[in-house]
């Protein structure tokens, strides 16, 4: 809790810290003045590591996270994915873990099919996904929705707490990709329509203090709401 | 009519001290500024500066890939910008779309952006800027850079450092700072000369045009109360952008 209270709004070119004692993290960089921001956004300071966590601006993709695309393209050997990033991602048949016909890779993923992936490389050339974990794959029902991907961070909450917490009221099954695709799938579309509320509420509260408790309360009403209309 | 040509030369002989600007502000006192950032949704990053009567509004998408694809640059990230005076934003309709004049100041702002701006990392892309003039009351590139520096933040951009930009003139042989439309037209004397300057917050310039005469020792006094009006519009920026925190999700 001390790291949030740490916490401070800077602007490009403002020192946030000076002296040698520190070490400048992401979206920072480190002059004769001290460690100035790159990025507007909200500077923290963990280790003696200062960083800024933006606020806005275009998904900036980085290996390892889970993102939802669009099947844009097809290749003679993968699948074009429009991943909402500056650049377009590249899923190979190598990284699908099944048998697929090269002859039909429209039978395993059409255009416009939407997909859970993991970016497993980025390189000069592109960014390359994977399907090869658990949890990946082609999304056949349920809603996406899409948020931005700042509030990613806050959606997800501190080690998942927010989304089990979501997900445990409205009795769904949530896939939150990091470019800020939201995947639902529930037994009813009342209960996805109702987390994907909720979904919304946290993103619009996303920069307020205790925002745990402030999402707790808005469940409590919201339940009653639904009981009393019942 | 004779008589009152005289007396305005007569009026004009006195010492520059008691020189008065058509809307009675001091020699150094800018326009009313406001500024607000996250004025549209649909931008990555976006910001409205307004002084006095001249209004800019920016809005950055990107980066993206670059399109026309032969423009692509496989080295560096691209600034593209692209400036627009809105038909009615004038007191007589002005032509829509792009012309001479907006080309040029495109490009203006493009250089008085770019040496703050850190986009070496991203090759083959661009970050696009639209800068539309909803009113215009002279100074408009400057509101536009101020404009488009608070967009840029906005949108996630990495700079080393936010531009400030403010039009300075010479009215006959008066320095004044933040000229408006009636003042830029001024033609008693010298007749007026445009500066528009473009500074860091650290007070390097980035960008400077001289439209008129002007003599080396007034240049160095321009310089100095560019500098102080700059140091106000970055304070001004900051305020915007850190107000704009919650504000942009409104």
């Amino acid at each position: 809790m001390t790291n949030e209270q740490k916490r401070q709004v800077v602007i490009p070119g403002e020192v946030i810290v000076s002296g040698d004692d520190f070490l400048p993290g992401d979206g920072t960089e480190k002059t004769e003045k001290g460690i100035i921001a790159l990025k507007f956004g909200l500077a923290e300071e963990i280790n003696k590591l200062v960083k800024v966590i933006p606020l806005s601006g275009v998904y900036n993709p980085r290996r390892g996270n889970v993102v939802i695309g669009k099947v844009e393209n097809i290749n003679f050997n993968g699948w074009i994915i429009d991943i909402d990033a500056p650049e377009n991602a590249f899923l190979s048949v190598a990284e699908v873990p099944r048998y697929v016909n090269k002859d039909g890779l429209d039978e395993v993923m059409d255009l416009g099919d939407m997909v859970v992936a993991k970016i497993w490389n980025i390189n000069k050339r592109g960014i390359d996904l994977s399907l090869k974990s658990r949890g990946l794959g082609k999304i056949n029902e349920g809603i996406i929705m899409k948020i931005n991907p700042n509030k990613v961070p806050r959606i997800i909450g501190k080690e998942g707490s927010m989304i089990k917490m979501v997900k445990d009221e409205t009795r769904c099954n949530i896939t939150v990709g990091q470019n800020g695709f939201v995947w639902i799938i529930g037994d009813n579309i009342e209960d996805e329509l109702f987390a994907k509320k909720a979904i919304l509420f946290v993103a619009e509260k996303s920069y307020i203090p205790g925002l745990t408790e402030e999402v707790e309360k808005w469940f409590a009403k919201e339940k009653g709401g639904e009981k009393s209309a019942n | 009519m004779k008589n009152g040509l005289q007396r305005r030369k007569e009026e004009k002989k006195v010492p520059t001290k008691t020189f008065k600007r058509t809307d009675g502000r001091k020699l150094d006192e800018m326009r009313p500024i406001s500024a607000k950032v996250g004025v549209i949704p649909s931008a990555d990053g976006s910001a409205m500066w307004k002084q006095g009567d001249t209004t800019a509004i920016a809005a950055v998408h990107g980066p993206k890939k670059m399109h026309p694809q032969h423009q692509q640059d496989p080295s560096t990230g691209q600034l593209r910008c692209n400036y627009n005076l809105m038909s009615f934003s004038v007191s007589d309709r002005a032509r829509p779309g792009k012309n001479r004049r907006s080309q040029e100041i495109d490009k203006i702002i493009e250089w008085a952006i770019n040496p703050v701006l850190k986009i070496k990392g991203f090759p083959n892309l661009v970050v696009d800027v639209t800068i539309q003039i909803t009113q215009a009351d002279a100074g408009t590139r400057c509101a536009g850079i101020n404009a488009a520096a608070l967009a840029l933040a906005h949108a996630g951009i990495p700079m080393k450092d936010l531009v400030s930009s403010i039009a300075l003139g010479k009215l006959d042989k008066t320095l004044v700072v933040d000229v408006n439309k009636e003042e830029e037209d001024y033609e008693e004397g010298e007749g007026s000369t445009d500066i528009p300057i473009t500074m860091t917050s650290d007070g390097k310039m980035t960008q400077m045009q001289i439209d008129g005469k002007i003599t080396p020792a007034q240049l160095k006094e321009i310089m100095q109360m560019a500098k102080k009006a700059c140091n106000e519009i970055y304070e001004v920026q900051k305020k915007a952008l850190k107000d704009g925190i919650g504000g942009g999700e409104e």
